[in-house]
């Protein structure tokens, strides 16, 4: 199978994290995977995290609460606040940090994301831009995902990789 | 003026010439063979990087060899990587459960 498309760029002059990724599946199924709960909570925390789901109402206005779970007891709010659905195309919305009632944590800083899908053969093509208000905001949130422990260990990526190619 | 890292490897044609001198020092006119553009862009491109430290100059003899500061890579690579390493598991694990899902559907 030919290698998967991934680009990860930081562009600092527009403030802007830039994630471009392929998956080897019709727009459909890659869009469902990205806008409904139960699909999300099984791949959006890297492991050991996991997600789980408090509310989730994928519409224009509409918002998708979600706890991110450590090994260690740890948990996370965040809420993603949805803008400028276009089924299968592309949606928008607004990440923060907030408490278990989705209140802003305004001492975090809040991230804009903008997710396009388009097709590429059999494939499908994801494109994520991440839009931060400063320089500052992109540097704490890349720091805290270190310093939380949100990093991978090698030997979970090494098997989930192998599970894969089997 | 210093400039942002990151400003300096978000150029694809930077990130090139990074790859290129990361195996063994080069001169300008060496680098530039490498690529479908003019030797001045390519300078334009050394002149951004070794504003931000990355690459550093040596002169031999005539020729001034470009090479890569090792250190100051390593220093943004570590949470640059860190990063792309969460994005990249869960990339992983979006592909194995899309995988699941297709055979399940057939």
């Amino acid at each position: 199978m030919n290698k998967l498309q991934f680009d990860f760029l930081v562009d600092k002059e527009k403030k802007q994290l830039i994630v471009n990724r392929e998956f080897n599946a019709d727009r459909q199924l890659v869009w469902d995977c990205y806008t409904k709960s139960e699909l999300l909570e099984q791949w959006f925390a890297p492991k050991p995290w996991y997600a789980k789901t408090k509310t989730m109402d994928f519409k224009n206005g509409g918002f998708w609460l979600y706890a991110m779970c450590g090994s260690n007891g740890e948990i996370h709010w965040g809420k993603m606040n949805y803008e400028k659905i276009s089924p299968i195309e592309s949606y928008e919305g607004r990440d923060i940090f907030c408490d278990e009632n989705g209140v802003q944590n305004s001492e975090l800083p809040s991230q804009y994301w903008q997710v396009n899908f388009k097709n590429n053969n059999e494939n499908t093509m994801v494109n994520t831009i991440i839009s931060y208000k400063s320089l500052e905001d992109l540097e704490a949130i890349l720091k805290m995902g270190m310093k939380e422990g949100l990093t991978i260990a090698l030997e979970g990526l090494d098997e989930l990789l192998l599970k894969l190619k089997k | 003026m210093r400039r942002d890292i990151f400003q300096a490897i978000a150029d694809p044609t930077r990130r090139a010439i990074i790859a290129l001198i990361a195996l063994q020092a080069m001169t300008p006119n060496a680098i530039a063979e490498n690529f479908h553009t003019t030797r001045q862009a390519v300078s334009k491109h050394l002149r951004i990087l070794t504003e931000c430290e990355l690459v550093k100059q040596e002169q031999q003899g005539r020729e001034i060899y470009y090479s890569l500061e090792i250190e100051k890579m390593k220093e943004i690579d570590k949470w640059l990587e860190q990063y792309r390493k969460i994005w990249e598991s869960r990339f992983n694990q979006l592909d194995n459960v899309l995988a699941i899902i297709k055979k399940k559907k057939k």
